[in-house]
């Protein structure tokens, strides 16, 4: 226990520490609340609120359908696809980034490989409003490593499901609906929202992509951060940075505890 | 007692269970047939065990029973209707698995209740009948307890309760006692065979431990490679078993090796009339099969074989002679056996003067057992 209370001390506590006594001082270095007034107002307030969005549907949307792929893995027969999607899930939950984005500008860009062949067949989703270069092409580029993650996550859990459940629930004659809706659901419930918390978490703070992408027209707070100790906007804006930086573990910490209640319910049965 | 006896009138168990009959089951699984051919006819309420070493298709002729597995060919009926075509969910058979199927997010109230939600009874019905089967299974108290904080043998009790609760036209287990402790194994031993008498259920009981077969079950059926090698009464399978594998794996034998004389074998210097046999009479050499019980020995310095081994089982010694370079076990009564000295020589007889015949194997390890 020792070292991973010194690791979190060291890799949580200090930070935040830091982030805090920045986030209350002037650029004088005088104490101060003016940095947490301007970071709750205004655009700083949308940058926050559209990275809340941001992961929430980069977290639901990934979680439901990753679960899906999850459980069509888990039950298939062949061992071969189960190896191979477990090696690509931990390659593609793994790849994001600059390069990521370019794959995807290349593919689905208005000039992209993709754009091309469905232009051709007079399907270009650049005329039905779609727009990668927007909020919701970075939901989209989001999708490419979240569902893989979550394979990752929840592949285990899914191990977890005794057959026996199944069969003693279908002899006391149980339906597949019943199984799921009384020992199925309730049984994975905790770990799916473990997972979705983690995805969360990464959609929340992923900056490098949406930043590549949208070049920064997205207002999201990891690029408000980004931009605001870059000293690009103003200078000497670096505590308002850590302001908003508060914010973000503040809403971090907030879905924690909210996640902490929604499992200690679901899963009073837990040790 | 009289507890027991209400909370079994107010389930309303059925009066007597349904007959079943398995007939010529066959299932492969690739090139391996799990059961080849294998036949068993139950009685109302009978409880029968099928017994038989790991691999020889017990599981696989429950779980056809209960409807989980499909059979290449074959037919099983329950009170004389084909149920192939019925799935595992309307087949009405309670089933107790070897471990771990207790739902681990239900408590035990809960789990019980599980197949009388399913069947859509009234939450108050099915909450007063599932405390009635906690309190059938002894374990009224743990009403509010999850499976995880139970003993193995408590979750086994609400296993059973479960399967119970369905009122189930057959009651299947498949080695539900074969994870638990010795002593938890021989409680809940009792416990199952006095529920299944009270409540008079058809009940099929899978195990590999002869010692549980023998001692719980209406009739065993000794199972071996896919097929019943002998279905009989604990008394007449240990008495009087057919072939020289159901001789083998229950109780002990010893293989002594016998010359057959038209009809009948001499065995330890006396003529000895067959009673049974694998295939008819075996053409080659033969090796008669005997319980330690069938055989006795006197001291005699005169004699050749001596004694090689004992141990004490209690009323009993188990005593082993070398008879011929051949071990052969002898049960002699533990006052007896204590004025028998390893290396004494003793003069080997048989009790009875029919014995089954085998074809004669090569192997006979003098080997303490
Ligand atoms: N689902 C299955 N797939 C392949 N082989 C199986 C399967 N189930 C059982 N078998 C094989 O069938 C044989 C009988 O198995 P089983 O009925 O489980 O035996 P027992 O319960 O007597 O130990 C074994 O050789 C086993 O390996
Ligand atoms: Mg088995």
């Amino acid at each position: 226990m020792a070292p991973f209370s010194i690791y979190s001390f060291l890799g949580l506590g200090v930070p935040i520490i830091a982030v805090i006594y920045y986030a209350f001082q002037s650029e004088q270095g005088k104490p101060t609340l003016s940095n947490i007034a301007l970071v709750t107002h205004g655009s700083y307030l949308l940058g926050f609120e559209n990275s809340i969005v941001l992961a929430l549907i980069t977290s639901i949307v990934p979680g439901i359908l990753g679960l899906i792929l999850a459980y069509a893995i888990a039950t298939s027969r062949s061992a071969t696809l189960k190896r191979l999607v477990a090696t690509a899930s931990g390659v593609l939950a793994n790849f994001g980034g600059i390069n990521l984005t370019f794959m995807f500008i290349a593919t689905l860009g208005s000039t992209g490989i993709l754009t091309a062949w469905l232009s051709a067949i007079h399907l270009n989703p650049w005329n039905f409003g779609f727009n990668l270069y927007s909020f919701y092409g970075v939901a989209l580029v989001y999708l490419y490593f979240q569902v893989p993650l979550m394979v990752l996550v929840i592949t285990p859990a899914l191990g977890g499901l005794r057959p026996s459940w199944r069969e003693a629930a279908e002899n006391m004659g149980a339906s597949s609906w019943g199984y799921w809706r009384y020992v199925g659901v309730p049984v994975l419930m905790p770990s799916v929202l473990g997972g979705m918390l983690l995805l969360f978490g990464s959609g929340f703070a992923a900056y490098a992509t949406a930043e590549t992408l949208t070049a920064g027209t997205v207002t999201l707070a990891p690029i408000q951060i980004g931009s605001l100790l870059a000293g690009n906007q103003l200078a000497g804006q670096e505590n308002v940075g850590y302001a908003v930086g508060l914010g973000m573990f503040v809403v971090l910490a907030v879905t924690m505890i909210l996640y902490g209640l929604v499992r200690r319910r679901a899963s009073k049965w837990l040790r | 007692m009289t507890e027991l006896v209400d909370a079994t009138r107010t389930t309303g168990a059925a009066p007597a269970g349904a007959r079943v009959s398995l007939e010529g089951l066959v299932r492969t699984y690739g090139t391996t047939r799990a059961l080849d051919g294998f036949s068993l006819a139950i009685e109302p309420g009978e409880f029968v065990a099928l017994l038989g070493p790991s691999g020889c298709g017990k599981t696989t002729a429950l779980r056809v029973l209960a409807g989980f597995e499909r059979l290449d060919s074959g037919r099983v009926t329950v009170d004389g209707r084909d149920v192939s075509k019925i799935s595992a969910q309307h087949r009405d058979m309670g089933m107790v698995f070897q471990s771990y199927s207790l739902f681990p997010n239900m408590n035990a109230l809960n789990n019980v209740a599980f197949g009388l939600r399913m069947r859509r009874q009234h939450a108050t019905q099915r909450r007063q009948k599932a405390g009635e089967l906690l309190e059938l299974v002894g374990l009224s108290d743990q009403a509010s307890k999850y499976p995880h904080q139970m003993s193995g043998g408590q979750q086994q009790r609400i296993a059973l309760a479960r399967a119970l609760a369905i009122e189930p036209r057959v009651l299947l287990l498949d080695e539900p006692l074969s994870a638990l402790d010795a002593k938890v194994r021989a409680e809940l031993r009792d416990q199952i065979r006095q529920l299944q008498q009270r409540l008079a259920i058809t009940t099929v009981f899978v195990t590999h431990d002869q010692e549980e077969a023998l001692s719980m079950a209406d009739r065993v059926c000794v199972m071996s490679a896919g097929r019943a090698e002998q279905t009989a009464t604990p008394a007449a399978l240990y008495s009087r078993p057919t072939t020289s594998f159901v001789a083998e794996f229950v109780g002990v034998s010893s293989r002594v090796p016998v010359e057959p004389v038209d009809g009948s074998v001499v065995l330890f210097g006396e003529r000895c009339r067959i009673r049974a046999s694998d295939t008819g009479l075996p053409n080659g050499p033969l090796d008669a099969l005997l319980r330690p019980e069938d055989v006795a020995i006197t001291l005699d310095e005169t004699a050749k074989p001596f004694v090689t081994h004992k141990s004490f089982l209690g009323a009993t010694t188990r005593v082993i002679a070398q008879v011929d370079g051949v071990a052969v076990r002898v049960d002699v009564r533990s006052d007896v056996a204590a004025d028998i000295e390893l290396g004494a020589r003793v003069r080997v007889s048989v009790v009875s003067r029919d014995v089954l015949v085998a074809e004669r194997s090569v192997t006979n390890p003098v080997s303490p057992q």
